[in-house]
């Protein structure tokens, strides 16, 4: 595109980029308070309204959240179900993209379509309970994993990558006689590592971020993963609570308890933010080509 | 052709045999396709039989709608009490409420939150400087990797009363504290503008995605005629991408009942809960917590029912209109 530097033109570039400006800041920066406030003292906190860097930095909040069995235990679970989820779901999903990305299959259309009918209606939550019950996954870390296997979109954008794959590719690795399962292995994974690999963070976000299935499954608080901790800990805490029987008995934490609670309950994003960000876009994307 | 020719009509038995050795053939061609592929078919069973298990038996067992369910007598051994669950729904006046509060959240979406990621991705596509227009989009898109755990609870400890940072701007400014969590006017405009900072960098992808496949020269062309930067923004690039807005529009109006159980049940409280309550919340309070399992799998039904009937009825009318549809 040939520069416009018209005076008209220079004058909406610079609106432009100042609201664009304005809308990245408005965007990060409660999320940067949030990080700077959990380095604070209360009084800090208190009296300064917004927080970046703190003047006295302490690690305060952070010792006394590490020193609750509480907040352990949860982080403990988390990290269990993201990385058992993450393996298995990639498993099941790569096994079943590849199969579907095979165009030699026989009514290859009708699964497709048993695939993708999920995602236009389900049985809803009680239905579901019930077999996630039946199946006896109640009250097992299991519950936050098996009932959510695969995730058809992500499965799809797998399919796809793997579609596009040359096809000279497997039929050198068929005449040098390698199964169905050798080339999958020995071939098409190693050369789609960058999908794989994007695919695995965005299963690996979705099980750290898991809420929703922890209070439908899991009665035993022991068993609760950060996320839902977090909420007894911020949002039952400030006074007001559906169910006055999830309240717990200890004193509503400090303000900079809080953050610190919710920088522990994203630090895994923030670290793999930068590596999944490459790839999103085109992951992305690739998911919303049609067949 | 050879079959005109001969003008022997066919004996019903024939006929008959015919088709047995047409289906046979048939049959045989796929069990050889299926022995060639025995390792294909191995590998998506697993996929498929999760599928089976946790998306189809539900929705099978939806059937408990229409029964008086008992977990320990099953769906075999539960009573039928036909559509009695459903009369009950729609006699209540908590249905009405429900209803009203899922129209209205949705059309939140539809007018506030819908034409935001369309409007940010215009103005991204105008910058010039690449570096820039990356830095910017990092920053936007971040928000959408958290939970709505996060969302929800970074704007408590915003907007709480006990030493949150907007409260402290107004006291700053002299003007009068808002209790915006126990506040049920402040429910919705929540909900919106938590929506607006987790989603609106993220939508904006697809959108410039649609954006970057439009022909540069179109754009010449305009400028030659004495288009400004507006205008082309109005002529060439949205009705360049209307097509992906359709698309999207469709898929929406697909998810109106979809309002995010998760991000609402966060929010909801006894003092906003005529604002707040959905199906899906009280799908889940009349179920497993008060556990009427029956009515609030009716409840569930209706939803899905609805939602289902929803984005067919978008999907035609796209088509209708001369857009590709979603299937």
């Amino acid at each position: 595109m040939i520069v416009d530097k018209s005076l008209s033109s220079r004058i909406f570039n610079l609106i432009n980029t100042t609201l664009l400006t304005l809308i990245a800041l408005i965007t990060v920066l409660p999320f940067i308070h949030v990080i700077g406030s959990s380095f604070a003292t209360g009084a800090e906190i208190a009296e300064k309204s917004f927080l970046i860097f703190p003047t006295k930095f302490t690690l305060s909040a952070y010792k006394y959240i590490f020193s609750t069995g509480t907040v352990m235990k949860a982080i403990f679970v988390s990290i269990f179900v993201t990385v058992v989820g993450t393996l298995w779901s990639m498993f099941l999903s790569t096994l079943t993209a590849y199969g579907l990305s095979r165009k030699d299959l026989v009514g290859r259309r009708y699964i497709m379509f048993f695939i993708i009918f999920t995602m236009l209606f389900n049985g809803g939550i009680i239905p579901t309970f019930v077999v996630v019950q039946k199946t006896g996954l109640l009250d097992s870390l299991a519950a936050l994993i098996i009932p959510v296997s695969i995730n058809v979109f992500n499965m799809i954008i797998l399919k796809t990558f793997f579609q596009n794959l040359p096809a000279g590719l497997e039929e050198s690795a068929k005449i040098d006689g390698a199964g169905d399962f050798g080339i999958l292995f020995r071939i098409v994974i190693p050369c789609s590592l960058p999908a794989i690999a994007t695919i695995s963070l965005f299963y690996g976000v979705t099980y750290w971020n898991t809420y929703m299935h922890a209070i439908l499954y899991l009665s035993d608080a022991a068993k609760w993963p950060v996320q839902v901790l977090l909420r007894q800990i911020v949002v039952l805490a400030t006074g007001i609570a559906y169910d006055s029987a999830e309240y717990s008995d200890v004193p509503p934490p400090s303000q900079s308890v809080k953050m610190a609670v919710i920088v522990v309950a994203t630090i895994p994003i923030l670290l793999v933010y930068p590596f999944l960000q490459k790839h999103f876009a085109k992951g992305a994307l690739l998911g919303s080509i049609k067949e | 052709m050879e079959m005109n020719s001969i003008q022997v009509p066919l004996t019903k038995a024939e006929i008959k045999e015919r088709k047995r050795s047409e289906s046979q053939k048939k049959r045989s061609e796929l069990r050889k396709n299926i022995a060639k592929n025995k390792m294909i078919y191995l590998m998506i069973a697993p996929g498929l039989l999760y599928l089976f298990i946790y998306k189809y038996i539900p929705m099978f067992g939806m059937i408990i709608a229409f029964q008086d369910y008992k977990p320990y007598l099953g769906i075999a051994g539960s009573e039928w009490v036909g559509l009695e669950h459903f009369k009950r729904l729609f006699t209540s006046s908590d249905f009405w409420m429900i209803l009203k509060n899922t129209l209205v959240l949705f059309a939140l979406q539809i007018l506030i939150y819908f034409p935001i990621p369309i409007i940010l991705s215009l103005m991204l596509n105008e910058l010039r400087k690449e570096y820039y227009k990356k830095t910017i989009q990092t920053m936007i898109y971040l928000p959408h990797f958290m939970s709505w755990v996060v969302v929800v609870s970074i704007s408590y400890v915003l907007l709480t009363l006990d030493g949150g940072i907007i409260n402290g701007l107004l006291k700053n400014f002299g003007l009068k504290e808002i209790n915006f969590l126990l506040d049920s006017s402040w429910f919705r405009p929540m909900y919106i503008l938590q929506i607006i900072w987790r989603e609106a960098g993220w939508g904006t992808i697809i959108f410039l995605a649609a954006i970057a496949s439009v022909d540069p020269q179109l754009y010449e062309a305009a400028k030659m005629d004495g288009a400004n930067r507006f205008r082309q923004m109005w002529h060439i690039t949205l009705p360049a991408i209307k097509s992906v807005i359709i698309i999207l529009l469709i898929l929406k109006i697909g998810d109106v009942l979809e309002l995010g159980f998760e991000h609402v049940y966060l929010l909801l409280n006894s003092t906003n809960r005529h604002v707040a309550e959905i199906f899906d919340t009280y799908v889940y309070v009349a179920g497993l917590r008060q556990g009427q399992f029956s009515y609030a799998t009716a409840v569930g039904l209706f939803k899905g029912v609805v939602g289902l009937i929803l984005v067919v009825f978008a999907n035609w009318l796209a088509k209708k209109n001369g857009e590709e549809g979603i299937y």
